[in-house]
């Protein structure tokens, strides 16, 4: 690892302030993806900003939702009483990531931060635009069984690695961000961007900014909630394709519905048009096939993925079947 | 927030240190040096010097016993056991995250200290496998392992048992289907899976304290 200088900050503003001042410095939450980036010679800060002393580690209750701070950690937020009551979907789709260690370890930002696991981002000697802009994409005609079918452009294939993500974008939070001109709120759908020309940007957040907290808005969707991921094996490992469903049923139509898929896009992919297909429909087996249909338009794979295919769509079908009880 | 976080607020490496470099290497160069070292200091390189060995103060206890150390920013928790303490219980696996075997608990909670910055430790209690027995009387899931032969060449096993410990504590530990569930951050590659089930299944159902 690079030779760094480490800061510890306690307040939002000397955080946002540490970071003004130092264009190569970053922050460090529960480090676990960025340690390992800069072991791999990936990323190498000059100075490594440590938050994890800032207020920022709760889950409360507002008058329209829940607000989990961005430094709660990924196992608390899982296992936290109104997190299980509200929003299971997020309890399953945390415990579905990682590992108890890391999860003891990483954050909600820090979640939403990390960097994609594609194989050639992290191999120094390979070609990645998104690591080297212009240096050309690996995994485009080379192994890319695990990249993405939705959303890429010739520059980038990868994926976005996280679970927990899927289910924020499912649940319509917003992400509360505080940076040196003030603070501001986008969409959880709005934070994560595509690869287009500049893959290198995995995020709309802007240089210097800190993210505070995410906001989830209470609904109706807890009692159909079902985050299904499948691996290579059954635990500890990235998705190959990740969906999480929620539905408000009532007397066997669905009202609403909520739908995002992981492993398959450069962000979060939420299935808006299969979501319109399933709403005011009733919750059969028929009807969750049309909506898996309709979320596969415009689908792309690359060889080493083309059984995503096939896959995403029966992964959307067994997510909606057990969501509904309809197993 | 503890005096000690006051103490540390907006603490930044090397600041001492680099002060202090940077008065002595003028002093030195001054005292003994030709032209060209003084030019150098005046250049400011001597800041390069000093940064490229900046140390930071660290407090922290480990296995019950308070450290104080002098450590660089870049050090790793286990390799500032295993390289600086001669802990060598915890072991060094991928150093990536990916295998476990260098599984502590820090205030509690077990972590991989391959991706833990030993600087980030400040005030905290550290547990390796070698604070976990009591003197001579191993504990309970040391016994289980030793009982059930839940390993082959051992390598994974501190971190097995360390995670394992925290498994039964966080309540994760009702069947062997809840426990290779929450023991899938520890690989095994001898395969001992199976007998490491069954020495978690008989801690967790002989109600010992772990």
């Amino acid at each position: 690892m690079n030779q760094f200088t480490y800061t510890r900050v306690s307040t939002k503003d000397t955080a946002i302030a540490a970071l003004a001042k130092d264009k190569t410095a970053m922050f460090l939450a529960g480090g676990t993806n960025l340690i390992d980036l800069m072991k791999s010679g990936v990323t190498s800060p000059e100075r490594l900003v440590d938050i994890n002393a800032l207020p920022l580690a709760t889950i409360e209750e507002t008058k329209t939702g829940l607000r989990i701070g961005a430094l709660a950690k990924n196992s608390v937020v899982a296992e936290d009483k109104l997190i299980l009551k509200h929003f299971p979907l997020l309890s399953q789709a945390l415990s579905a990531g990682a590992s108890p260690q890391l999860r003891n370890m990483a954050t909600v930002g820090g979640n939403m931060m990390q960097r994609t696991r594609c194989h050639y981002f992290y191999d120094l000697a390979l070609p990645c635009n998104k690591r080297q802009p212009g240096r050309g994409c690996g995994a485009l005609g080379g192994f890319n069984r695990m990249h993405a079918i939705f959303g890429t452009s010739e520059l980038c294939i990868a994926v976005h690695p996280s679970d927990m993500c899927v289910a924020l974008t499912a649940l319509d939070a917003t992400v509360l961000i505080a940076g040196p001109k003030g603070e501001r709120t986008i969409p959880f759908g709005e934070f994560h961007r595509l690869p287009g020309t500049t893959p290198e940007k995995d995020n709309t957040l802007q240089r210097g900014e800190l993210i505070m907290a995410v906001d989830i808005p209470f609904n109706k969707l807890a009692d159909h909630a079902h985050y299904l991921k499948v691996r290579d094996r059954a635990s500890y490992a990235f998705a190959l394709v990740s969906v999480g469903a929620a539905l408000d049923i009532s007397g066997g139509n669905i009202r609403e519905a909520r739908l995002a898929m992981g492993g398959v896009a450069h962000k979060p992919w939420r299935l808006t048009e299969a979501e319109a297909v399933l709403k005011g429909q009733p919750a059969t087996e028929d009807t969750f096939r049309k909506a898996a249909e309709a979320a596969m338009k415009g689908a792309r794979s690359f060889g080493g993925n083309d059984f995503k295919l096939t896959l995403a769509p029966n992964t959307i079908v067994e997510a909606l079947k057990t969501a509904s009880g309809r197993v | 927030m503890s005096d000690q976080l006051k103490n540390a607020e907006e603490y930044t490496s090397g600041t001492s240190r680099r002060s202090f470099l940077k008065q002595s290497s003028l002093i030195t160069a001054i005292a003994l040096a030709p032209n060209a070292v003084v030019k150098a200091a005046e250049e400011g390189l001597d800041e390069k010097i000093a940064a490229a060995i900046e140390q930071m103060p660290l407090n922290v206890t480990i296995n019950g016993v308070k450290q104080n150390l002098k450590i660089e920013p870049r050090v790793t928790l286990l390799d500032l056991l295993r390289e600086r303490l001669q802990l060598t219980g915890t072991k060094k696996g991928c150093d990536h995250g990916q295998c476990g075997a260098c599984t502590v608990h820090i205030d509690g909670q077990r972590v991989n200290s391959c991706l833990t910055l030993a600087v980030t430790t400040e005030g905290k209690q550290v547990t390796t496998i070698e604070g976990l027995a009591h003197g001579e009387e191993l504990h309970p899931m040391q016994q289980a392992f030793l009982d059930h032969d839940g390993f082959q060449c051992g390598y994974c096993t501190p971190g097995q048992i360390m995670s394992a410990v925290c498994c039964i504590r966080e309540g994760h530990a009702d069947s062997p289907e809840e426990i290779r569930e929450y023991m899938s951050g520890n690989i095994c590659r001898c395969g001992a899976y199976s007998n490491i089930v069954d020495a978690i299944m008989d801690v967790k159902q002989g109600g010992k304290k772990v």
